[in-house]
């Protein structure tokens, strides 16, 4: 017996070590074509930019723990997977049997056609970004995503001068109702960013970046954060099916049984958006790879876990519960004014997401509201005497 | 370096230099300490990093945060008045010779 997992980052880890703590005493390989030890990537564009942590921070764990754990990590890419021998094939040519195959590949940047342009997703990255940084001037962040905007909060907090560049009418349209987006540039412009939005990028030039004919801001360090795509080739290679990643049923499990996905690189049915989902998250990542690794001992069941995500810029900490895709219905809980408030986020009269900032309480409240599947209506959500733990 | 000890639910104890700053949950894994998952990596988010004080040091200790207070409600483990979690405890010189005890199980 033995699992073979692909990917050493926070789901392939996550599935090696809770394999472990279920009492699995079978062979466990790793593989990762990252160097070194499986980390975090949340800091890297928080705490690491700012200086306030260093690699040994991000870590998930130090190389002992996978010599006490009996977890053998190889450094290497895996170029295929052989379903018929169950075999994954490393870019060594050397090859590695499993019985059980756990595909955590994560994403990978989406890139801009443009030159001297960096990107963050790996620690190398994040440590060249971090030099450049140290040096620069002025910044033009691309992209008014949640790393886009972590990555200006950083630049700013160290003193440059930074510009966001967004193409859609709002900042984090994607996953927050107006209310959040508002809230967000309105702090990022208080503490200086030059945030524009419904903008494009349309040539890089020598210490500039150029919007159209009229408008150019001065750039000496260009980074874009526009989005990923999963890292789905291997098992589109293996003849696995694939749509937005590669297609898993609730039990996380490609058709072939022996072979599992998680992470970043899987689409599953999600009860909480009644449709596959392709979730970007750590929680999404931890809490799969829990999923997956009982059901490799035996005690299968449906992933159902509830949602969740953080962001962190400057001294907001925004928490997130839930699905919010296809909401009819919003009311906010608390006054932004006070820098603390919570956005309730209902689909056909029930609530499906919470986003809260600066309202731990709220945040924890909503993931057991969404998890029961409450009747919480709007009036209570808006009503600040109404106890939110009670309608759980 | 301040000298932090993790006593496990078993009784199995271990002393650790952590760097000033670095926090208590970040001793512990750094160094393969058992008993800490810190399945968050540190930001207050999962409650598996919650450890008991022992309580002559609890007075060292800064305030419980109201994110810390709203997580500590969820512990896997009961919670007790000298609960935290391990996240939340940055080491400094004074809190040499800390001692916590890791409970019984975090998730
Ligand atoms: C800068 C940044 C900040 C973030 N901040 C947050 C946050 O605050 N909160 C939050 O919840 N989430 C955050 N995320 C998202 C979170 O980190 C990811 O969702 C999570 O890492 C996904 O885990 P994963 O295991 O699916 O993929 P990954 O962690 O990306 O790991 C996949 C690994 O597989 C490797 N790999 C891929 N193909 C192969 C192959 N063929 N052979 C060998 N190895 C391979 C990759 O190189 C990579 O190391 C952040 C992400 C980034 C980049
Ligand atoms: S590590 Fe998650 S709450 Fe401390």
């Amino acid at each position: 017996m033995a699992v073979v997992i692909i990917g050493g980052g926070q789901g392939g880890f996550q599935t090696a070590a809770s394999l472990r703590a279920e009492g699995y005493e079978e062979h466990i390989t790793l593989i990762g074509d990252e160097p070194g030890v499986p980390y975090q990537r949340p800091p890297l564009s928080k705490g690491f930019l700012l200086g306030k942590q260093e690699q040994r921070h991000a870590e998930l764990r130090p190389a002992a723990f996978y010599e006490t754990q009996r977890i053998t990590l190889v450094t290497a890419r895996a170029t295929a997977i052989d379903r018929e021998a169950r075999r994954v094939k490393l870019a060594s040519g050397e090859q590695i049997e499993y019985d059980t195959l756990v595909l955590a590949t994560g994403a990978r940047n989406r890139m801009l056609p443009h030159e001297d342009v960096f990107y963050l997703r790996t620690l190398g990255e994040a440590t060249e970004i971090r030099q450049r940084l140290s040096a620069a001037q002025d910044v033009v962040v691309i992209g008014g995503g949640f790393i886009g905007l972590e990555v200006a909060a950083a630049a700013r907090t160290l003193g440059k001068q930074v510009t966001v560049i967004e193409g859609q009418e709002r900042l984090m349209a994607r996953v927050v109702a107006p209310v959040v987006s508002e809230y967000f540039r309105n702090q990022h412009e208080a503490k200086g960013v030059d945030v524009l939005l419904n903008a494009t990028l349309y040539r890089i030039g020598d210490k500039e970046v150029l919007l159209g004919e009229r408008t150019r801001r001065p750039a000496d360090l260009v980074i874009a954060g526009i989005g990923v795509v999963p890292n789905v080739e291997l098992a589109r290679e293996a003849g696995l099916p694939v749509g937005n990643g590669i297609t898993v049923n609730e039990y996380l499990q490609t058709p072939d049984q022996r072979i599992f996905a998680i992470g970043d690189c899987a689409e599953c049915p999600s009860i909480f958006a009644e449709a596959c989902v392709r979730l970007e998250s750590v929680q999404n990542a931890v809490d799969q790879a829990a999923c997956v690794a009982k059901a490799i001992v035996g005690h299968r069941a449906p992933y159902t876990a509830v949602p969740w995500f953080w962001t962190d810029q400057y001294d907001i900490h925004l928490q997130m519960a839930g699905l919010p895709a296809g909401f009819d219905q919003v009311v906010t809980r608390g006054d932004p004014q006070t820098r603390k408030f919570s956005v309730f986020y209902f689909r056909g009269g029930r609530l499906c997401a919470v986003d809260s900032v600066n309202r731990p309480a709220d945040h924890l409240a909503a993931r057991k509201l969404i998890g029961a599947r409450t009747t919480l209506s709007p009036d209570q959500a808006k009503d600040e005497s109404f106890d939110l733990k009670s309608a759980v | 370096m301040p000298k932090i000890t993790y006593i496990s639910d078993a009784g199995v104890s271990r002393t650790i230099d952590v760097p000033a700053g670095d926090t208590v949950m970040e001793g512990a894994v750094q160094n393969n300490v058992d008993g800490i998952v810190a399945e968050c990596g540190g930001n207050c988010q999962c409650a598996t990093c919650h450890v008991y004080v022992e309580e002559k040091f609890l007075p060292l200790l800064d305030p419980i945060g109201e994110d810390q207070d709203a997580m500590l409600d969820t512990t896997a483990s009961p919670r007790k008045s000298n609960s935290r979690l391990g996240c939340q405890i940055h080491v400094k010189a004074e809190l040499d010779g800390l001692v916590v005890h890791t409970p019984p199980t975090q998730q």
